[in-house]
């Protein structure tokens, strides 16, 4: 290999240096038929599932095909989503805040030939490149973390428990047959940098064991006051210990105050807390963004613990399925998943999806958990 | 060929899915095939090694990355995310494999010369991998090592034009929905709004200088496509303060069968005729609708805006006229106080460039959390702790019934001297002279 300078002169950094631009103007990318009807639609429709029509006021149409994709996506793949764009969208190509990819056109039946055309690519392993669907109510494409591929506090895989549940729900995908849009997300630690804590389903990675503490090392790679500031529940302190011989500054954690947030590992790279049978899964429901009708909710935990089963976390799908079954079985036209489970009540909704309930889903975590107790005699038997 | 045996991660080849696996095997050949002659500036093994790592985790079911590590541009605090491999004797194409955060698009549209510009820069310099898009919606370059990273930053800003994204204590990549382009329920131009504060405060975006994180992001109706009231420290929602436009013979076509109810989109099911009592009317949260005689009337001053209406006919019910935003603050993930949702700050106001207004609100609210803030504290986590009150004073916003659900539940007023006829200094002297001990 050799180096290639891309002009960058490391001796004089500041030399012809651009900062600051952030990203283009928006309007360098729009489609000529969206450049032109910009804030002056009229109306939509969902021809079929995956196909979008939008009209302007103007009269001018443009059918969207949506098509599915992973979010973890190799460069020859991307060249294959420009590939399909220059053939039939003049260029032009969207993504989708849920990973899915937009090709707009101008007739329906253009429309149609690029749906066909796309739900005809596959990979050579078998699964479709970019299935077409994901509007409507169904499920659409779910929101992930990064997972075991790339990153350093996960409890479990991203792209794995994804794949897996979204081969097991793929007909929802294809399909607008149930009560209202379902969004699933998938978040795999407690930090969720995919902020999955108002979907109607929710997968978390959650760990149950302490942080292993290397006091060899803790206090030369990490700042003691902050590892200790760093927990919520007031676990952590600072000690000294005689360590080969030696004395070092380090942290003693109280156990039993550990409620596994991962905090401190965030903070203290000497803290980890990984362990193949402390991670796993918790499922949480009934969270939604969306001010229709009802206003937005969080989601519950409503299984505490599912154990990391790659490749395919058959328990998880599992579960998920019998809580969508439940609900597609269950639920009004226009009721999400939540609004079923508040409108049955939660004691309905356990038994309904045929979920055990323990006082692990009894919050216990500062003042908002007493707002989650039943101040009332209204239940039901 | 692949060099390491993936019996686990080959089982999630199958399925309907689009497999990821089976993605990243097509870029592992592709790379070693190396049809265009390219002088790789990583490892040609990169996809290959990851594969092969990932592998491991499956088995040992435990993540192989290492925490951190500081890398970056220079006079950038934010945009590269260092990452290094536990295991880099075995997997040595991911021994260094840090991610950099590109700048999105409002809205996430491309033209495909850019996308191409972007995969041949990522073919040359980095993996092959991307996350399109990361969940704060950024492009996502998975993997490259550090001598790379100012030549791939110089290649972006000149010859693409492109700048990178946020990480750290900033301002992150804010994100919006597809807006005006192509939605009729877009309230106000969302797209441009993110734009314009993106470019406004690019040097809070690059250079650290707030207690944490602090995300944007601008939906362009109540629906809510970018989730910006869970997900974003500054969430802005369009919205409307006058009436909605109602269309009374589309009403009569819903009605009469003849348009499909919700754009089509429940068409997956026979849910029987359409009923506008049960599916309009009777589902209003506010119960401000009545259909009688054939005539849809709507009490708009009782109005919600849920849209719930809208949705079901869009094309008898239309946004109002007089459009603008609600700003909330706050929203946030668990960590680590418990999650939360932007609380609801500035009930309207007008979204017209040079949005001056909201650039002021922006700046008050910084100006407080910069100044209060703890280290590592979202501003959510800093209004639970002072009080949402301090917010109002701050950014000058009056209080109104409209920024809670009810009134308090205790009455431990933080009164102020100055509210208090008389002040704070009477002595005890003063308290004896009319009461004994």
């Amino acid at each position: 290999m050799a180096f290639i300078s891309s002009g960058y002169n490391p001796e004089k950094p500041m030399q012809d240096r651009i900062t600051d631009i952030g990203p283009q103007h928006f309007s360098k990318f729009l489609p000529p038929v969206l450049a032109k009807n910009k804030g002056a639609w009229d109306y939509h429709e969902i021809i079929e599932p995956g196909i979008l029509m939008h009209v302007g006021l103007s009269g001018d149409k443009v059918f969207t095909v949506r098509a599915g994709a992973a979010r973890l996506m190799s460069v020859t793949n991307i060249r294959e989503i420009c590939d399909i764009a220059d053939q039939f969208c003049g260029g032009h190509l969207r993504f989708t805040t849920r990973n899915n990819v937009e090709f707009m056109v101008g007739t329906l039946e253009e429309a149609k030939a690029l749906k066909a055309n796309l739900n005809a690519r596959k990979f050579a392993g078998g699964s479709f490149k970019f299935p077409v669907g994901g509007t409507g109510a169904g499920v659409t494409n779910i929101v992930h973390t990064q997972g075991w591929v790339h990153c350093h506090t996960p409890a479990t895989d991203a792209s794995g428990t994804v794949k897996a549940t979204m081969d097991v729900v793929f007909e929802e995908f294809q399909n607008m047959r149930l009560p209202a849009p379902v969004r699933i997300s998938m978040a795999c630690c407690l930090n969720m940098c995919g902020a999955v804590h108002c979907s109607d389903i929710a997968i978390l990675g959650i760990h149950r064991k302490p942080p292993i503490l290397d006091h060899e090392n803790l206090d030369n790679v990490c700042e003691v006051p902050l590892a200790v500031a760093a927990c919520p529940t007031g676990a952590i302190r600072p000690t000294k210990i005689e360590f080969q011989g030696k004395q070092v500054n380090t942290v003693a954690v109280k156990n039993e105050r550990c409620m596994f947030c991962g905090n401190c590992y965030t903070m203290c790279p000497a803290m980890p807390l990984a362990d193949k049978d402390g991670d796993g899964i918790a499922l949480m429901v009934g969270g939604k963004i969306s001010n229709r009708m009802t206003t937005p909710k969080f989601s519950k935990v409503v299984v505490p613990f599912i154990p990391n089963e790659p490749p395919r976390w058959p328990t998880m799908t599992k579960v998920i399925k019998k809580i969508l079954d439940a609900y597609a079985k269950d639920a009004r036209k226009y009721e999400r998943l939540g609004d079923w489970a508040n409108r049955i009540g939660w004691e309905r909704f356990f038994e309904k999806c045929d979920l055990e309930f323990s006082a692990h889903l009894i919050d216990d975590f500062r003042d908002p958990a007493y707002y989650t107790w039943r101040q009332t005699t209204q239940f039901k038997f | 060929m692949a060099k390491h045996k993936t019996p686990l991660l080959d089982q999630l080849e199958s399925g309907p899915w689009p497999s990821f696996v089976s993605d990243i095997k097509q870029e592992i050949e592709h790379r070693y095939a190396n049809p265009k002659g390219i002088d790789y500036q990583i490892p040609a093994e990169c996809p290959d090694d990851l594969l092969g790592l990932l592998e491991l985790s499956y088995v040992d079911g435990e993540t192989h990355w290492k925490h951190g590590g500081i890398v970056g541009v220079f006079g950038y605090g934010g945009g590269v995310i260092g990452r290094y491999c536990d295991q880099p004797e075995k997997y040595p194409g991911v021994a260094h494999f840090h991610t950099v955060r590109v700048a999105q698009p409002s809205g996430m549209f491309y033209k495909t010369d850019f996308l191409r510009q972007l995969c041949d820069l990522w073919e040359l310099r980095g993996s092959g991998l991307t996350n399109m898009h990361g969940a704060t919606g950024d492009i996502v370059l998975l993997g490259t090592t550090t001598p790379q990273l100012e030549e791939i930053f110089f290649e972006l800003t000149h010859k693409m034009n492109n700048d990178l994204g946020g990480s750290g204590s900033n301002l992150r990549t804010p994100a919006c929905c597809l807006g005006e382009s192509r939605c009729e329920y877009a309230c106000y131009d969302s797209q441009e709004l993110c734009y314009q504060l993106t470019q406004e405060y690019q040097d809070e975006l690059h250079r650290p200088a707030f207690p944490y994180k602090f995300k944007f992001k601008f939906d362009g109706c109540s629906l809510g496509c970018v989730a910006s009231i869970a997900r974003s420290d500054m969430s802005f929602i369009g919205t409307w303060r006058d009436e909605i436009r109602v269309d009374q013979k589309a009403v009569a076509a819903y009605v009469g069968g003849e348009i499909a109810p919700n754009a089509g989109a429940y068409a997956g099911r026979d849910w029987g005729k359409f009923d506008i009592k049960a599916e309009v009317i009777d589902r209003c949260p506010s119960q401000c609708i009545r259909y009688e005689g054939g005539k849809l009337e709507i009490n708009n001053k009782e109005c919600v805006r849920c849209m719930h209406c809208i949705c079901v006919m869009p094309r008898a019910l239309k946004i109002g006229n007089d459009r603008g935003l609600s700003i909330l603050v706050g929203a946030k993930a668990p960590i680590l106080d418990g999650p939360q949702m932007g609380s609801l700050t500035i009930p309207f106001i007008k979204a017209e460039a040079p949005y001056d207004e909201i650039k002021e609100f922006v700046e008050a609210t910084w100006d407080w959390w910069m100044e209060e803030g703890k280290n590592r504290e979202r501003i959510g986590e800093t209004l639970k702790r002072l009080g949402f009150s301090r917010l109002l004073e701050v950014t000058g916003t009056t209080a109104d019934p409209r920024h809670v659900k009810e009134p308090r539940h205790n009455p431990y007023i933080f009164w102020k001297e100055e509210e208090v006829t008389g002040g704070w200094n009477k002595t005890i002297a003063e308290y004896r002279a009319k009461h004994q001990r």
